[in-house]
């Protein structure tokens, strides 16, 4: 079943590699995403009714990134047909290929329970969103996608050195006197052991304390750093404001709500390894220390931030430091960034997607020639206003119950520092964004802009109202099953079963 | 006997990432990178003193893409971008093989340090590991040439793979191909950009890459 779900984006990327017209190619997308929709629905309804080996398994926050990723791929993908429609001068053959291959190397990190496998998967969609990046062809997207390529490159290169210090940690002989008692009965002959990559393997030997603990700390360091350049942590974020900047809105979208989230759940699988492994203290002051200084530093360069795209990139940064203090922190704050991912995901695609036609209508992206996007733009204007709410933690949004849950982690947990300082820099960030977004969407448009081919059509504006639709459903109530499944992903991360 | 080869051939491979660091034409820097990528693949057959399918494949493998693909692709960059030398790299070069030559010491201590463990076969494979890493991370951050910086990337591959050795029972043949797969691509994406760069700015300089900030 998950092979079916990676193959179904897979095959309609063939079918798109070979169609001949630029016109009827973007059709493709939502056939697709439909099929990955409904595949990934039947998978999460019930147990896999086929598994094929132990490589591929979905694990409980899987199944969650899962969910949103589907998602937004959907609301992605009907969105991107209007888009390509309006950029019909331009060829979209590699891009119709990539957008298709991203989603399957996204699903395999999602559903691969080897560490090696994902550390490839995660590899492949930083490089099958490479083009998508470079889409329009300027000499700044060209910049963008060299940096994006160079940064994230060499952060997973030090993530693959990560995984082998992971597997590498497994192969220590361990003195009997420090063996606990649960080892002896486990049959474990240090001496016989094969390292290991599979994420079940790694957790029974850090639960029977055969892990090496300074190459498992070697290995947490290099694997945040790593996994943490391509969420965009600081201080490995810097790629993050030049290529939202750069790429097309929808583009942002993906990379921002799809591809971060994916690597997020690589650092909480980690982090479930160093919990059982009982270093959790150490792993956990590192998430907290980084989410901390991606929040005060997004929060510095969000105030008078005045193209709204790199803003946006910066919000990213901020909700990255938001996940990361969440699982950091643990306990009810784990549930809370879990809950997190997915409200972040789809506000991110609001927010983006409506840059995305803001940015069409202006052919610009900064305050200095976008104002009065309410006149212009009278559907992206509300909805980018309402993202913003959402975004920046506003009842009765998503994020709103997220971010509250995590802060009553932190608090539950006597934090009270980095209670406060989480506060502080919400606060920043909300009045930093505000400012940007008031002076774009108020006022009168600039007369040269009045009249751009570019209007508001129902494929550019009905995927927007369908996700912000959901995230205002999650801010109100959220249903039983995905309830069961955030508390399941909880406890999994925090060493259970 | 073929543990004091791979240790031989390991030792080869710290002078070469000695030489990497003190020249500035970028060619010979690009052969130095094929050269160590054969060296590399030749390990694999050293480690387990006998030959068998997989370990000839991921030797194939490894000389095919890390010692003649991806040379050859940066080969043909530098070419169409028609550049010689790197210049004023922000570190001179008989400073950064000093730093270099550092990075030996240091990765000898921290090895020496770290837990072992069972059935190492030399113990030479993690410091020249970390050696070749730190030479990777010196190009990447002290060059201004994207060439320079592309192989830069690869002597960090480098140094990866070196440490991959001491897992290679535990790597699936799938993992370990895949890493190689994935690097070419890696390389191929980059080679292309590079490309776009060269036409567009009609320079292969970083400086030329610093529109974009706050």
């Amino acid at each position: 079943m998950v092979l079916v779900l990676i193959f179904i984006p897979l095959f309609f990327a063939g079918v798109a590699a070979v169609t001949g017209s630029n016109r009827f190619r973007p059709w493709l997308l939502p056939p697709a995403a439909l099929g990955h929709f409904a595949a990934s629905m039947l998978l999460l309804a019930r147990p896999d009714p086929w598994p094929i080996t132990n490589w591929l398994l979905i694990d409980p926050p899987g199944r969650l990134v899962l969910l949103a990723f589907t998602t937004l791929f959907l609301i992605c993908a009907f969105y991107c047909t209007g888009y390509l429609r309006l950029r019909s001068d331009r060829p979209n053959r590699v891009f119709c290929v990539c957008m298709l291959i991203f989603p399957a190397a996204a699903t395999l990190v999602i559903c691969s329970a080897n560490f090696g496998l994902m550390w490839l998967a995660v590899d492949a969609s930083t490089l099958s969103t490479a083009p998508l990046i470079f889409f329009n062809r300027t000499a700044q997207s060209l910049e963008a996608t060299w940096k994006y390529l160079i940064i994230c490159s060499v952060g997973i290169a030090l993530a693959l050195l990560g995984t082998f210090f992971l597997a590498y940690s497994s192969l220590q002989p361990v003195e009997p006197s420090t063996q606990p008692v649960l080892a002896t009965t486990m049959s474990a002959n240090p001496h016989s052991a094969i390292p290991s990559m599979l994420m079940n393997d790694l957790v029974n030997q850090a639960r029977n304390r055969t892990l090496s603990i300074p190459w498992l700390k070697a290995a947490f360091v290099l694997l945040l750093i790593g996994y943490g350049t391509k969420m965009g942590l600081v201080p490995m974020h810097t790629w993050k404001p030049d290529v939202y900047g750069e790429a097309p809105g929808v583009v942002g979208a993906l990379l921002a709500g799809g591809l971060t989230s994916c690597a997020f759940l690589m650092l909480l699988r980690v982090a479930r390894i160093c919990a059982a492994a009982g270093i959790t203290r150490f792993a956990d002051s590192l998430l907290v220390l980084m989410g901390l200084l991606s929040m005060a530093v997004a929060g510095a360069f969000l105030v008078d931030q005045k193209d709204f795209k790199r803003m946006l990139a910066y919000s990213s940064v901020e909700h990255m430091g938001i996940l990361a203090i969440g699982l950091g922190v643990g306990g009810v704050a784990v549930y809370g960034a879990l809950l997190h991912v997915i409200n972040n995901a789809l506000t991110k695609g609001v927010l983006f997607l409506c840059a995305g036609n803001i940015h069409r209508a202006y052919g610009g992206k900064t305050t200095a020639t976008v104002r009065g996007v309410l006149r212009r733009l009278p559907v992206s204007g509300a909805f980018f206003l309402l993202g913003f709410f959402a975004i920046t933690g506003a009842p009765p949004f998503g994020p709103f119950i997220s971010q509250l849950t995590i802060l009553t982690g932190v608090i539950n947990g006597g934090r009270y520092l980095v209670a406060a300082l989480f506060l502080l820099f919400l606060l920043l960030v909300f009045f930093g964004m505000g400012r940007t977004v008031q002076s774009m969407l108020l006022g009168r448009p600039p007369a040269a802009t009045r009249h751009t081919a570019f209007h508001d059509g129902p494929l550019t504006t009905l995927p927007i109202v369908a996700a912000l639709g959901v995230v205002l459903l999650l801010g109100l109530y959220i249903p039983g099953p995905l309830r069961e499944m955030l508390l399941q992903a909880a406890a999994y991360v925090g060493g259970g079963s | 006997m073929s543990t004091s080869i791979l240790s031989a051939l390991l030792v080869l491979v710290l002078l070469l990432n000695l030489f990497a660091l003190g020249t500035s034409r970028i060619r010979s820097l690009i052969q130095i990178a094929a050269l160590q990528g054969v060296l590399l693949g030749v390990m694999p057959l050293l480690l387990h003193g006998r030959l068998y399918l997989i370990g000839v494949l991921i030797a194939v493998g490894t000389i095919l893409i890390k010692g003649m693909l991806i040379p050859k692709i940066l080969i043909n960059a530098l070419r169409d971008a028609r550049i010689k030398r790197e210049v004023e790299p922000l570190i001179g070069l008989l400073p950064s093989m000093l730093l270099g030559a550092a990075g030996v010491a240091a990765s000898m201590i921290i090895a020496a340090l770290a837990p072992k463990a069972v059935g190492e076969s030399s113990t030479l494979i993690i410091p020249v590991s970390f050696a070749t890493l730190t030479t990777g991370f010196l190009l990447l951050t002290t060059r201004r040439k994207t060439l320079t910086l592309a192989t830069g990337y690869l002597l960090l591959e480098n140094g990866i793979f070196i440490f991959g050795l001491l897992l290679l029972q535990a790597m699936p043949f799938l993992v370990e191909t895949g890493v190689l797969l994935d690097l070419f691509v890696g390389i191929f994406v980059i080679g292309i950009i590079l490309q776009h760069i060269n036409l567009t700015l009609d320079s292969l300089d970083t400086r030329r890459l610093s529109s974009l900030k706050d």
